[in-house]
C-alpha cells in the first residue's frame, strides 16, 4: 500500500469482520468488508473480493503474501473478470501449486529433486510401504498449499497413519484439497530460497537467495539475505537453477524458489516455488537496492523487467525477523488475546518495521499470531547483525545465540539450541541469570508501587471533582503514624520453557521518607537494595539500583487468576507472575467475571491448552483410555493440536462437540482414575 | 492572592547557632527517640508468640488488614498508638485495639480493629474508651466505619469497669445504632471469634461480612452451651459463616478464597505434545480467606453512595499551594528543653503553614495570644496560639477571633502552650473570668472544625479556653514536650503546702523544713508524672502523641477528614456583659 500511494494509486482494502479495526483498513483509501472471521468465508473466498473490486471500481487486485496469492481459480477469476491480478500468470500458479506436479515439471527441467514419492496413489498401505522404500524419517506434506501447514514428520511406521490422517485433514480444512506427498526428510537441512522476477516477455532474473534456516514448528522466523556460509559460484548454481525452474512454467511478476540444502553433504534440492511476492521479501530488497512491489504492479502493466542479471547488486546484509503472538513456554502455541504491551523500534532506512496491528489490538485465533516483522540491513552480516540484536532486545534474545552468530544455522536451530536460547542450565550461568532475575523482580516491585501511586492519584482525581485535601492521603511515601509503610509482594519468576521450575520471590518493600525504595528479599541472603523510581510516562520509568541508572519498560496485563508483568530493564527481558487473589484490589470488579470460578475444577481435568475450534472428537464420554492417548482434535491458528489423556483413566464429563468453539481455559474432559 | 504580600511571612524564628537551638534539638530529639522506642513495642502486637499462633490461623494482624483495606499505598492516620500505655499491670499495646482514618476507594473511612495478639482482643476498660473515642470522631466528621471484628468480647475480671455505665461497652452498640440511623454506614468484617456482646457489632453493623473457618459470631461459646444447656456443638457450626450467611441472615457476605489453580506442563516426549496439570495453589501456600473478606470490605465501600458528604466544593480555594518557606523537621528545635523557658508561637506557625504567610488578627492588641489566617494545604485556616499568659484582653481577643472563623466557616487549629489565666487582683478587677468564659464559650459554642496541638505546656483554665479535650476538638495532639495538668507542678505544691501547713498548725504539729520539702517534692514527682504525654495519652486524653515534624501532615490530613462542606449554624449562650468598648478592658465593671 505504501508502494502503490508512492506510484499514486488509490488502494482498496478488504477485511473480515475479525480485522475491522485493523491498520490496513485504516491505511487504505478505501475498504470493504468481504465477510465473517473464518479465513474460509472471508479472505479465502475469492468471488467476495472480486465483487469487492468491482464493486469499487479497481483495475487491479494485489493479493499479499498469503491467503489468495497463490490460488490459480482467483487469478483465473480475476482475468475472466477484468480485473488485472498482479502476479504470476494462472498457468504457473497451478503448475507450481500441485506440489507432485512441480516436481514433475522441475524433474524434466533438470532441476535436482529431494527422493520422494509425488504419485497419485494416496492408499494408506501404498504409501506407508513408498515411505519404507525412502527410509525413515520422512516428511508428509500436502501437495497443495505451504508455510508449513499440514506438514508431518514421521519417525517411523509406528506413527505413520495418525500422522498420514491429520495431515489429510489439515489440508481439507485449509484448501481443500487432501493429496499429500511424502519425501525423505532431511535432518540437518538448510532452508535457502531464490527470489525470481520475470516479466510477460519471457525474461527471468534472480535476486539473490534468502536463508530462511531458523524455523519453529516449520514455519520461518528469522530470514537473512544473502545467505551465510555461501560461495558465489553456490549462489550462481542455485540462482541458475531457479531460473530455469521459473522459465520451465513460463513465470512472469514475483516469485520465489525454495530448496533444501542439506547440510551433511552440501547438496541442494528443489522443494517448492512460491508464486507470490513472499512476506520476506524486504530483506531481498534492501540488498539489491528495489521496490519488488513497484516492479509487481510494472510488469502486471507490460512493461519489462527494469534490470538485467547482471545488474542486480547485492549490497550489504539484512535481517528480518517475525515478531510472534506466542507462548514460548507453552511449545510456541499461538497466543490469542488482547496485545497488552507493543512497541516497535524506532524506524530508519535501514531499519523496517512493518507491522500489523498497534496496543491495544486483539490477536484473534482466526489468523497467523504474527505481529510485526523486523528488517534490518548493514554493511555486512555482523553489522546487521548488531542491529538485529539492539533492535530484537526489545522483543526477545533469540539473535544473541552464538552459533546464529557464527553462521551455523539450520532448521532445527530452536530444538539444538533451546536451553541455550531460553534458559542456560549450567549453574554458573544459572546463578547470574537468578541474580538478574532477582535484580528484574526488585525492580517490577519498586515499579509497580510507582505506578500504583500514580494511578491511585489519577483515579482519585477523576473520582472526586476537587477535594484537594483527600489528594493528602495519596501522598508518597504514604504516612504512617512513627513508622515507615512496608509492604509485602510476592512475584513468581517463571524460568522460560520449563515450567516446572519456578521461583518465588518474596520481598518486603519499605517506603522511605526520600520516595525511594527499600526492598529486601525474604529468605533470600542479599542485604537488600534500594531503589529510586521515577515514572517517566506509560509503562516507563526511570530506576536508579545497585549503582545502576536505566530506563526500564514494564508490560502489565491479566490473565486467569494471575497477573503477568513483563520487564525489560538493560540487556534482559523477564517475565513475573503475581497470583492475583481476590485481595488484589486494584481491579476489584474482575471479582463480579464469572472467569473466576475457574476456581472447582476436579483433579484430573484437562484444560484446553488455547482457543480454538473442535476439530473432532476421538474417544466417547466413559471410554477407558492410555495415557497419552488422543482425546481430540483442536484447531487454532490454522494448525491443528491433538489433546491428549494426561494419565490412564476413564474419561469424565467430555461435553465438547466437533466444531465446537473453546476458549483457553475451557474444561474440556476430565480423567478419572 | 490576599496571601501573597510579603509583609505576610512569618520569619523563621530560629536561631540556629544559639545554644538553645542545640540543646532543645537534643532533649527533643531525645524525647522522639523514646517516643519511637515505646511505639516499636506496641507495634508488635501481644508479642512474638501470639503473633506466631495468630499466622498459624491464618490470619493477618491488625495493622496488616488494615494496609490491605484501605487504598493501596494511602496514608493511614493512626490515632492513639500509646493507649494504654502502664496503664495496667500486664501491658496493653495500643489498648488492644487499632483505630485510625484511610482512604478506602476514595472514601475516608474509619477503621476499628481488633488486635486478637493482645490478650485475645478482649475489651479492657481503655479499649472500650478507645473504641468509642473512634466512633466519636466518625460520628463527628461523618466517616463510614469499618470494624474489622476478632475479639473475646469484654474482659471478664474487668467486667464492672467494662459492662455497665455509660461510656462503656454497651454505648458502642449505641453509637452504631445512632450512627446508622444519621446514613453513616456501619461495615462489620468479623474476621474472628465475635463472642456475647461482640457478636452485636456485626449483627448492628449496616452490612457484614464473614470469614469462613475463622469468623465466628455466637452469644455464648461452645463450653458455655454445653453448661448451659449440655448441648455439644462445634464452634463452625454453631455461629460459623456459612450458618450465618445461609440460615440465620447475621452476616451477609461470605468470604473464601476461592482455589486458584496454578498450571504446570509437561512435555510428554512419547508423543511429542504438551500435557497441562493444574494445580490447586493452596499446595504452595497457606489460604488466606480473610484475604476474600477485606476485598469485599473494599467493595462494600466502593457501593455506598451516603450522603455524608456534601462534596459542595467551594471555588475560592485554590488547586495549588506552597510549601512553609523552613524544614518541617526545624519543628523538632522550636519547643525548648526547659518548659518555663517561652518561645514565639509564630515560629511554630511558621513551619507548618502554606508558604509560611500567616496574616495576623488584631496583632498590636493582648499580644499573649496570637491569631491570625493562614492556609494548610490551600485549605483556609484560623490559628490560635499562646505567646504567654492569657490576660483579659487576650482572652477577648481570642473570642472575638473563633466568631469570625465560626461565622466564615473557617476551620480552627489551636496550638497550646498556655500555663493559665492571668492572676492577681489586677487582673480579676478588669474581669478576667468573665472574659475566659467569653473565650470557653466561644470555643465550646463555634460550629467549626477544630484541632488542637499541644506544643508545650497546657495549665489550668488555658487547656479550656484553649479548647482541652472537653471541649471536643475534632482532634487532638500532643508534642513529645507536653505537659498537661490543673496547675504547674510547683505552683501546687506550694499551694499544697501551704494548707498542709495550717492544717498541722491547727493540730499543733511541728512540720520541718525537710518534711514540707519532701511533702513538695512528692507532689511535684506526681505532677510530674502525671503531667506527661505518656501519662495522658495511656487514658486517651488526647489522641496520639506526634513527632513535631509531622504536625503540618497530620494536620492536613484531620482538616480533610473533618471539613464540614455545609456550614452549619453557630449558635452562643449567653455571654455576660458583652464589653461595649473594645478597647477599654480596664473599663470598671460596675455590677460586679
Amino acid at each position: 500500500m505504501r508502494t502503490a500511494k508512492r506510484l499514486g494509486i488509490r488502494t482498496v482494502a478488504v477485511y473480515s469482520d475479525a480485522d475491522r479495526d485493523a491498520l490496513h483498513v485504516k491505511s487504505a483509501d478505501e475498504a470493504v468488508r468481504i465477510g465473517p472471521p473464518p479465513a474460509r468465508a472471508s479472505y479465502l473466498n475469492s468471488s467476495a473480493i472480486v465483487e469487492a473490486a468491482l464493486r469499487t471500481g479497481a483495475q487491479a487486485v494485489h493479493p499479499g503474501y498469503g491467503f489468495l496469492s497463490e490460488s490459480a481459480d482467483f487469478a483465473q477469476l480475476c482475468e475472466v473478470e477484468g480485473l488485472t491480478f498482479i502476479g504470476p500468470p494462472a498457468s504457473a500458479i497451478r503448475d507450481m501449486g500441485d506440489k507432485s506436479a512441480s516436481k514433475r515439471i522441475m524433474g524434466t527441467a533438470g532441476v535436482p529433486l529431494v527422493p520422494g514419492y509425488h504419485g497419485n496413489e494416496q492408499d494408506i498401505d501404498f504409501l506407508k510401504l513408498e515411505a519404507e522404500k525412502i527410509g525413515y524419517p520422512i516428511l508428509i506434506k500436502p501437495t497443495h498449499g505451504g508455510g508449513g501447514k499440514g506438514m508431518r514428520i514421521v519417525q517411523g511406521p509406528d506413527e505413520f497413519v495418525e500422522s498420514l490422517l491429520g495431515a489429510q485433514r489439515e489440508a481439507t480444512a485449509s484448501f481443500g484439497i487432501n493429496t499429500i506427498l511424502i519425501e525423505k526428510y532431511i535432518t540437518q537441512p538448510r532452508h535457502i530460497e531464490v527470489q525470481v522476477f520475470g516479466d510477460k516477455y519471457g525474461n527471468v532474473i534472480h535476486l539473490n537467495e534468502r536463508d530462511c534456516s531458523v524455523q519453529r514448528r516449520h514455519q520461518k522466523i528469522i530470514e537473512e539475505a544473502p545467505a551465510p556460509n555461501v560461495t558465489n559460484e553456490f549462489r550462481s548454481c542455485l540462482g541458475d537453477a531457479a531460473v530455469s525452474a521459473a522459465k520451465a512454467v513460463g513465470y512472469h511478476s514475483a516469485g520465489t524458489v525454495e530448496f533444501i540444502m542439506d547440510t551433511l553433504s552440501g547438496k541442494f534440492y528443489f522443494m517448492e516455488m512460491n508464486t507470490r511476492l513472499q512476506v520476506e521479501h524486504p530483506v531481498t530488497e534492501m540488498i539489491v537496492g528495489q521496490d519488488l512491489v513497484e516492479w509487481q504492479i510494472h510488469v502486471a502493466n507490460g512493461e519489462p523487467l527494469p534490470l538485467t542479471q547482471e545488474q542486480v547488486l547485492l549490497n550489504g546484509h539484512a535481517f528480518e525477523a517475525r515478531i510472534y503472538a506466542e507462548n514460548v513456554s507453552r511449545g510456541f502455541l499461538p497466543a490469542t488475546g488482547t496485545l497488552h504491551h507493543y512497541q516497535p523500534v524506532p524506524v530508519s532506512p535501514t531499519v523496517r518495521v512493518e507491522t500489523g496491528v498497534e496496543e491495544g489490538d486483539t490477536v484473534s485465533m482466526h489468523y497467523d499470531p504474527m505481529i510485526a516483522k523486523l528488517v534490518v540491513w548493514g554493511e555486512n552480516r555482523n553489522a546487521a547483525l548488531v542491529k538485529l540484536k539492539n533492535c530484537l532486545l526489545k522483543f526477545q534474545s533469540l539473535a544473541n545465540h552464538w552459533a546464529f552468530e557464527k553462521g551455523l544455522v539450520e532448521t532445527h536451530f530452536i530444538e539444538h539450541f533451546k536451553n541455550d536460547l531460553f534458559i542456560d542450565s549450567a549453574d554458573e550461568v544459572a546463578a547470574e541469570a537468578y541474580a538478574a532475575a532477582k535484580l528484574g523482580a526488585s525492580l517490577v516491585a519498586a515499579c509497580m508501587c510507582e505506578k500504583e501511586h500514580v494511578t491511585s492519584k489519577e483515579t482519585l482525581l477523576a473520582y472526586t471533582d476537587c477535594d484537594r485535601l483527600l489528594s493528602l492521603w495519596y501522598t508518597h511515601p504514604p504516612f504512617r503514624m512513627h513508622h515507615s509503610t512496608k509492604r509485602k509482594m510476592e512475584l513468581e519468576w517463571d524460568r522460560e520453557l520449563n515450567g516446572s521450575c519456578q521461583e518465588l520471590f518474596k520481598f518486603v518493600i519499605t517506603y522511605q521518607s526520600d520516595g525511594s525504595y527499600f526492598i529486601e528479599i525474604e529468605d533470600g541472603d542479599s542485604p537488600g537494595w534500594e531503589v529510586k523510581v521515577n515514572h517517566v510516562g506509560n509503562h516507563d520509568f526511570r530506576v536508579d539500583a545497585d549503582q545502576l541508572h536505566s530506563y526500564v519498560t514494564l508490560a502489565l496485563y491479566c490473565k486467569d487468576t494471575s497477573k503477568h508483568i513483563h520487564i525489560w530493564h538493560g540487556k534482559h527481558r523477564h517475565h513475573y507472575r503475581q497470583t492475583v487473589r481476590l485481595e488484589q484490589s486494584t481491579d476489584d470488579d474482575s471479582q463480579h467475571q464469572p472467569s473466576r470460578q475457574v476456581a472447582s475444577h476436579p483433579k484430573g481435568s484437562v484444560l484446553a491448552p488455547m482457543a480454538g475450534l473442535v476439530v473432532k472428537v476421538l474417544i466417547e464420554n466413559g471410554a477407558l483410555v492410555e495415557e497419552g492417548q488422543p482425546i481430540l482434535v483442536l484447531e487454532a491458528m490454522k494448525m491443528e493440536h491433538v489433546v491428549k489423556s494426561p494419565c490412564a483413566g476413564y474419561v469424565d464429563g467430555l461435553q465438547v462437540a466437533a466444531g465446537q468453539q473453546v476458549f483457553d481455559t475451557t474444561i474440556l474432559f476430565s480423567v478419572k482414575l | 492572592m490576599a496571601f501573597c504580600s510579603a509583609a505576610a511571612v512569618l520569619p523563621d524564628g530560629i536561631h540556629r547557632n544559639s545554644d538553645a537551638f542545640a540543646q532543645n534539638s537534643a532533649a527533643v530529639e531525645d524525647l522522639i527517640s523514646q517516643l519511637h522506642s515505646h511505639i516499636h513495642k506496641v507495634g508488635g502486637g501481644g508479642g512474638p508468640e501470639a503473633v506466631k499462633r495468630n499466622r498459624s490461623r491464618n490470619k493477618l494482624l491488625p495493622r496488616e488488614r488494615i494496609d490491605r483495606i484501605i487504598d493501596p499505598g494511602s496514608s493511614f492516620l493512626e490515632l492513639s498508638q500509646l493507649a494504654g500505655h502502664n496503664l495496667y499491670e500486664e501491658p496493653l499495646p495500643s489498648g488492644g485495639i487499632i483505630t485510625g482514618i484511610g482512604p478506602v476507594h476514595g472514601r475516608l473511612c474509619m477503621l476499628v480493629a481488633n488486635d486478637p495478639t493482645v490478650k485475645g482482643g478482649t475489651y479492657y476498660p481503655i479499649t472500650v474508651k478507645k473504641h468509642l473515642r473512634a466512633q466519636e470522631i466518625a460520628a463527628e466528621c461523618k466517616l463510614p466505619c469499618i470494624y474489622l471484628v476478632d475479639s473475646g468480647g469484654a474482659n471478664l475480671p474487668r467486667q464492672a469497669e467494662v459492662f455497665p455505665d455509660r461510656d462503656n461497652f454497651g454505648r458502642i452498640f449505641y453509637n452504631q445504632a445512632e450512627m446508622s440511623a444519621e446514613g453513616i454506614p456501619q461495615i462489620a468484617l468479623v474476621l474472628g471469634s465475635c463472642t456475647a456482646g461482640g457478636a452485636y457489632i456485626p449483627a448492628m453493623a449496616d452490612e457484614s461480612i464473614m470469614v469462613k473457618g475463622n469468623g465466628t459470631i455466637f452469644l455464648a461459646g461452645p463450653p458455655l452451651v454445653k453448661a448451659a444447656t449440655g448441648e455439644e456443638v462445634s464452634a463452625e457450626d454453631l455461629g460459623g459463616a456459612s450458618m450465618h450467611c445461609k440460615l440465620s441472615g447475621v452476616s451477609d457476605h461470605f468470604a473464601e478464597v476461592l482455589f486458584s489453580f496454578s498450571r504446570s506442563y509437561v512435555f510428554h516426549k512419547k508423543h511429542k505434545t504438551i500435557i497441562f496439570f493444574y494445580i490447586p495453589e493452596c499446595k504452595m501456600q497457606p489460604v488466606i480467606d480473610e484475604l476474600h473478606g477485606l476485598a469485599i470490605g473494599r467493595n462494600v465501600v466502593k457501593n455506598l453512595y451516603m450522603a455524608g458528604k456534601g462534596a459542595i466544593s467551594s471555588p475560592s480555594l485554590s488547586s495549588d499551594y506552597k510549601e512553609p518557606l523552613y524544614d518541617v523537621k526545624d519543628l523538632r528545635s522550636i519547643a525548648p528543653a526547659d518548659q518555663k523557658q517561652p518561645f514565639d508561637i509564630r515560629s511554630v506557625i511558621a513551619h507548618i503553614v502554606d508558604g509560611s504567610e500567616f496574616d495576623e488578627f488584631k496583632k498590636l492588641y493582648g499580644t499573649t495570644l496570637v491569631t491570625g489566617f493562614a492556609r494548610i494545604y490551600g485549605q483556609p485556616v484560623g490559628i490560635i496560639g499562646n505567646n504567654g499568659i492569657l490576660f483579659t484582653e487576650s482572652a477577648l481577643k481570642g473570642s472575638h477571633f473563633i466568631e469570625l472563623c465560626a461565622q466564615r466557616n473557617i476551620p480552627l487549629i489551636f496550638l497550646q502552650n498556655i500555663t493559665g489565666f492571668m492572676v492577681g487582683s489586677k487582673s480579676e478587677a478588669s474581669g478576667i473570668a468573665k472574659a475566659g468564659a467569653k473565650m470557653v464559650m466561644a470555643v465550646s459554642c463555634a460550629k467549626v472544625a477544630k484541632i488542637t496541638v499541644i506544643v508545650g505546656g497546657s495549665f489550668g483554665a488555658g487547656n479550656y479556653g484553649m479548647c482541652g479535650r472537653a471541649y471536643s476538638p475534632n482532634f487532638l495532639f500532643l508534642w513529645p514536650t507536653a505537659k498537661i495538668s490543673v496547675m504547674g507542678g510547683m505552683q501546687a505544691a506550694g499551694v499544697l503546702a501551704q494548707i498542709e501547713r495550717s492544717n498541722k498548725k491547727r493540730q499543733g504539729i511541728e512540720w520541718t523544713k525537710e518534711e514540707e520539702e519532701q511533702f513538695k517534692s512528692r507532689v511535684v514527682e506526681a505532677y510530674e508524672r502525671e503531667g506527661s504525654p505518656y501519662y495522658s495519652t495511656a487514658r486517651l486524653w488526647d489522641d496520639g502523641i506526634i513527632d513535631p515534624a509531622d504536625t503540618r501532615k497530620i494536620l492536613g490530613l484531620c482538616l480533610s477528614a473533618s471539613i464540614k462542606h455545609v456550614p452549619e449554624d453557630t449558635k452562643y449562650g449567653v455571654f455576660r456583659m458583652v464589653d461595649m468598648v473594645f478597647g477599654l478592658p480596664w473599663a470598671v465593671d460596675t455590677e460586679g
